[in-house]
């Protein structure tokens, strides 16, 4: 789960880590009155959405009055902000953070992340701060610094002056830069974090070492002991698709194809997805419906897959192990009776009671493409999903 | 032969009274699988399918002899089940639940450090589908049924993904020795490279099916262990190539975060080392009938 800046930057406040004083507004006058609070002649009006790159998008502007600042809020409220990393939909901006500036001397990477070679957190610094990690990896990889931390006694203060001097600070400000970097590594670990982001960290011209950014995301299956953590969660910045399916159960990512997905496992539904692809085709989303094929589930399923405007064929590809595939047959039917699809649906089944399951599909007399194999399925879905494009052409040509 | 169970290996089921726990204990019992017991605190002196249920790990053993556990625990209390388990004697542990933090994990990994490798306990998952040896022993939630005894040794991360993989090799006559799922999740207890040391060495090995996705190292450095150290020919398929990077494909583990680990790196780094790809998953089993054929 992300959270938005402003929320990262309480938490790490709360583990001794230096932030730029700030306040949070959902509407212009209260970005106005925000700058009025923290008082000074220059302020950073930021776009609260879950992504990086918001600088390059320009959801981050400087201001140096109370107009300007209005202003700036003003046109950032309910804009789509497209970053590298939202895709071509974005994000909308509900809410600006409002910050005082700071004179910057240097910047500085600093990240924590879990790191799946040594099975740790790993500290990762850059004295090249300010741009996204896969630029500094890519133009400047000698001037990363790594660390990994030992779990069993937590970070040491002589890994963390390692990381200051290679990083080039003061002796002056290595006490800083441990407080910093010990109080980001406390809040990864208590919280239960698996990425914990500041680009950049600050020397300001008068020494000080200040958090400008921050970024935070937490591990889902941890939320449980962190109810704190679970209520910054804000679902506007999600795929509303994405955030039903997690309501229930069902884990699902939307993409930019045509053929929708409904599989059970999530290796076979990325090998699914492969396959559309080989065949020509692209998939419109990831989506696992998990063990227990219920009807239930997948009408469920069925549903979320035709919420997506886009869809237009939907393939479904059941290897029931421990399921029967009677039973998903008979899901198939009642999702499809309750809800009625206006697109081609292709169906694989495989694994216990196939036989079963192919004769309750014919008997239904729904149009249903059936399969006997993946990539039979994924040709049919592509094929029928072409057809039917065509087709459509041909009734809107002769309407 | 076979690697890790046996017809004879007793097994203890951590979890055996919760619902799934029960259910898959059933299920294996009835493929001929060699359950002694299970384990839940508070529920000592019941008993479950006829099996003695035991309050701790260490009685569980005591009492039975068993030598591996499965895991069905809930996620939240998964990881001190793991960790129960490495120190009550048990060699081998498949935790099969889903949802383990995986700051859970980074304990459990630090933990079993304490016990010197040849008596640390080996782990499989978490989030894994278990592990069969085809008409000897199942422990795991795969369903027996649509494995063949044979000698092609089988390791992935996904579940129903393997079972495909399984169903075709059947399909042409193929049989498994083993097959092993090491799980979906980002910290897990063994690697691809740990499974295939052990087939290398299963003299009924033949050759192996490796199925990787996308994320994480694990399959790059399997490829480093195939290139300086196995003789058995492997095949491998790797999911996820139309995946997205920077997005969790339904494993926690799998997410492209860094370089080499989307699916075509992966599969080129395994290309170099002379593995043979399946071009797709639905050719996982000709593809191993045709190194078998060669091979012959």
């Amino acid at each position: 789960m992300d959270i938005h800046e402003y929320q990262a930057k309480e938490i790490l406040s709360g583990f001794g880590v230096p932030v730029p004083r700030g306040g949070l507004a959902y509407s212009p006058e209260q970005a106005a009155y925000r700058a009025r609070e923290i008082g000074g002649d220059t302020w950073i009006v930021k776009a609260q959405v879950h992504t990086g790159g918001r600088g390059k998008a320009g959801g981050v502007k400087v201001c140096e009055d109370e107009h300007e600042v209005y202003d700036a809020a003003d046109e950032l409220f309910g804009k789509r902000l497209v970053t590298h990393q939202t895709g071509p939909k974005g994000k909308v901006v509900y809410r600006v953070y409002v910050e005082g500036a700071a004179a910057i001397e240097r910047e500085i990477y600093l990240g924590f992340v879990l790191d799946r070679k040594s099975e740790r957190v790993m500290v990762v610094a850059s004295a090249a701060g300010g741009m996204e990690i896969e630029e500094i990896s890519a133009t400047k990889p000698e001037s990363i610094i790594r660390s990994v931390i030992e779990p069993a006694v937590g970070i040491q203060d002589f890994q963390v002056r390692e990381i200051a001097f290679a990083l080039g600070l003061k002796p002056t400000q290595i006490q800083q830069a441990v407080n910093t970097i010990k109080g980001c590594y406390r809040a990864f670990r208590e919280l239960d974090a698996t990425m914990v982001e500041i680009n950049p960290l600050v020397v300001t011209s008068d020494g000080a070492i200040v958090a400008l950014d921050a970024k935070m995301t937490f591990d889902d299956n941890a939320l449980f002991r962190h109810p704190s953590v679970s209520e910054l969660r804000d679902k506007s910045q999600e795929d509303p698709r994405e955030s039903q399916a997690a309501d229930r159960g069902l884990s699902y990512v939307g993409l930019e194809g045509k053929i929708g997905c409904i599989v059970n496992g999530a290796g076979l539904a990325m090998a699914t997805m492969d396959m559309i692809e080989l065949a020509g085709g692209k998939p419109a989303n990831f989506l696992d419906i998990g063990g227990g094929a219920s009807p239930e589930r997948v009408a469920k399923a069925f549903r979320l897959v035709m919420s997506d405007g886009d869809v237009e064929a939907i393939l479904v590809n059941i290897f029931a192990g421990i399921n029967r595939c009677d039973w998903v047959a008979e899901g198939i039917i009642q999702a499809l009776e309750a809800n009625p699809v206006n697109v081609p649906v292709i169906v694989r089944l495989a694994g216990t009671n196939v036989e079963e399951g192919r004769k309750i599909l014919s008997k239904s007399g729904l149009p249903i493409i059936r399969a006997a194999t993946l990539k039979e399925a994924a040709e049919r879905a592509v094929s029928a999903w072409q057809n039917d494009i065509k087709h459509n052409v041909k009734m809107v040509a002769s309407s | 032969m076979s690697i890790l169970i046996d017809r004879a290996t007793p097994v203890l089921i951590q979890g055996i009274t919760g619902k799934i726990g029960k259910f898959h204990a059933k299920e294996m019992i009835d493929y001929g699988t060699h359950v002694v017991g299970g384990v839940v605190p508070g529920r000592g002196g019941e008993t479950v399918h006829g099996l003695p249920v035991f309050d701790t790990m260490k009685e569980a053993v005591k009492q039975t002899g068993a030598s591996v556990s499965a895991i069905f625990v809930p996620p939240p209390f998964a990881a001190d089940s793991i960790m129960e388990a490495a120190d009550s004697g048990i060699t081998f542990c498949a935790a099969i639940t889903d949802g383990i933090p995986a700051q859970d994990m980074i304990r459990v990994k630090r933990y079993m450090r304490r016990y010197r490798q040849e008596n640390r306990m080996r782990l499989i998952g978490p989030n894994c589908a278990g592990i069969i040896s085809p008409g000897k022993a199942l422990m795991g939630i795969m369903p027996g049924h649509i494995y063949q005894a044979g000698s092609i040794g089988v390791v992935g991360r996904s579940g129903t993904l393997g079972y495909e993989a399984a169903s075709q090799m059947k399909e042409l006559g193929i049989g498994v020795s083993t097959s092993v799922g090491i799980g979906g999740d980002p910290i897990n207890g063994s690697s691809f490279k740990d499974i295939l040391t052990l087939f290398e060495e299963d003299p009924e090995t033949s050759a192996i099916v490796m199925i990787g996705e996308i994320g994480g190292p694990q399959e790059a450095e399997a490829a480093e262990f195939i290139r300086d150290h196995m003789t058995k020919p492997v095949v491998a398929y790797v999911a996820g190539l139309s995946a997205p990077k920077g997005r969790t494909m339904g494993h926690a583990g799998a997410i492209i975060s860094a370089f080499g680990e989307s699916a075509s790196e992966k599969v080129e780094i395994l290309r170099d080392v002379g593995v043979t790809i399946a071009p797709n998953p639905s050719q996982i089993g000709s593809t191993i009938a045709e190194v078998i054929a060669k091979a012959a």
